[in-house]
């Protein structure tokens, strides 16, 4: 089982549409569609794991600006199939093949 | 397991709305969120029949979702508002430019016509001189004031009756507990107020018809529909200050939904006690905009920058403004004050 993690911030076009915040974008700076294939070959676990991994691969610096304890960061909605993760069972959610994940910061200015 | 619409029971649920704890589908949510800006509106009497109405509008997701709202509003239930956009121009590059190009493309989906004030035509500084003279400190003032004053002469401009603008509860909440906070009283008691009132020429009433609707909603709902918004912070920005209100809201919020309803609650309903001292609301000598000082801060800000001397509306200064006024020079003391600190 493998899952697709659209960290939703890259390619250049797509950024106002993402909705993903300068913020997230920083943290996600490194990624290019090769990661996106890259996670796809590798990931399977759920979302509290899916979260480490992310930690742990994706983001260079600053963490606390994404994660606090084991769970996202308060103000950053987390979309499941576009559906809000809370009505998924957020990180207990186990991820499936084809699964696209969102990440949107409302943690900025309006 | 997909869960279904607590609504509809017929198909697949959204989101959880913070608000309610309903768990929504995406038809049910738009209708839902929209009927409840709608409901605001009527129950706050916000318009009238044949006004003419400026939105002001940054790009961002609350306006933007503002502008929206609005014109669909507007037409289903028959408001007869007519709609223009305002935006002002900060002078930011890399930061306003992008985000005007927002506007602009809203202004062509929404077809409502746009006026855009600059800091640079009304003060004669853009954001960009301003941060090269005043540095990153205190910049956020500046900027504040000025779009305060920005958007009231954009509306003059166009003759709109009413000004309304994004701030949603999130923000309404946040500036309940920044006023706490600070002891702000004279704010504090007025923060909550849905509408302004009618403060004097030049002044054009403003209102919030978002002020119920949670922000989580408010980027779902710009998601889900894919409205074209804007989503950067500002490069001058770190507003520290909020940025601590805001993550500490965030938190209760994450414990608590209804924490953000209940602060904007307390804020409604807080009274302040006879006697507490407030100050007296009067006019700019200078410019005639609403002060409760000699000067209004726009005047005395933009006398700090052209006179070098940036830190003239930082701080309380009160007593220089008869000064400046009667173009008195001020003393080298007075001035050693009021220079740049180096950066």
């Amino acid at each position: 089982m493998s899952a697709c993690v659209w960290a939703a911030c890259v390619c250049g076009t797509q950024i106002c549409y993402c909705s993903l915040s300068a913020e997230i974008l920083l943290l996600f700076s490194g990624i290019n569609e090769n990661v996106y294939e890259h996670v796809s070959m590798w990931f399977t676990g759920n979302m509290k794991q899916l979260l480490v991994w992310i930690q742990r691969n994706l983001l260079k610096e600053r963490p606390e600006l994404f994660v606090q304890g084991d769970t996202v960061r308060p103000g950053i909605l987390v979309l499941i199939n576009d559906a809000d993760w809370e009505l998924m069972g957020e990180l207990d959610y186990q991820l499936e093949d084809q699964d696209n994940i969102v990440f949107i910061s409302t943690l900025h200015g309006g | 397991m997909p869960v279904l619409c607590s609504s509809c029971s017929e198909k697949r649920a959204v989101l959880k709305r913070p608000k309610t704890g309903h768990s929504l589908c995406k038809a049910c949510f738009f209708w839902a969120f929209e009927e409840e800006v709608h409901h605001t509106i009527v129950t706050a009497k916000l318009f009238k029949p044949g006004e003419t109405v400026g939105v002001a509008a940054s790009g961002g997701k609350d306006s933007t979702v503002l502008a929206h709202v609005m014109k669909l509003l507007n037409q289903r239930h028959g408001y007869g508002l007519e709609l223009m956009l305002i935006s002002v121009d900060e002078g930011i590059t890399g930061y306003r430019d992008d985000s005007l190009e927002t506007v602009k493309r809203n202004q062509q989906q929404y077809d409502l016509p746009l006026k855009i004030v600059s800091y640079e035509e009304l003060y004669g500084w853009t954001m960009d001189a301003i941060v090269k003279q005043v540095g990153l400190k205190n910049n956020c003032t500046f900027c504040g004031v000025f779009r305060r004053q920005a958007l009231d002469r954009g509306a003059v401009m166009l003759k709109v009756d009413k000004i309304c603008t994004g701030h949603n509860a999130d923000d309404v909440a946040e500036t309940v507990l920044m006023n706490v906070l600070r002891g702000d009283i004279a704010r504090l008691r007025r923060c909550t107020a849905i509408s302004t009132a009618s403060e004097g020429d030049g002044v054009v009433p403003r209102c919030k018809p978002l002020k119920y609707a949670y922000e989580k909603e408010i980027v779902l709902y710009a998601y889900f529909k894919k409205l074209d918004y804007f989503s950067t912070e500002c490069i001058y920005s770190p507003n520290a200050y909020r940025g601590y209100a805001r993550t500490f809201l965030k938190d209760l919020e994450s414990i608590r939904p209804s924490s953000i309803m209940d602060i904007i609650h307390s804020g409604e309903n807080l009274s302040v006690r006879d006697g507490v001292k407030m100050p007296v609301q009067g006019t700019c000598s200078r410019c005639g905009y609403i002060s409760s000082q000699a000067l209004c801060k726009s005047c005395v800000l933009l006398e700090g920058l052209n006179r070098g001397l940036p830190k003239l509306g930082i701080g309380k200064h009160h007593r220089l403004h008869e000064k400046l006024l009667s173009q008195q020079p001020l003393t080298e003391s007075e001035q050693r004050k009021l220079k740049p600190v180096d950066f």
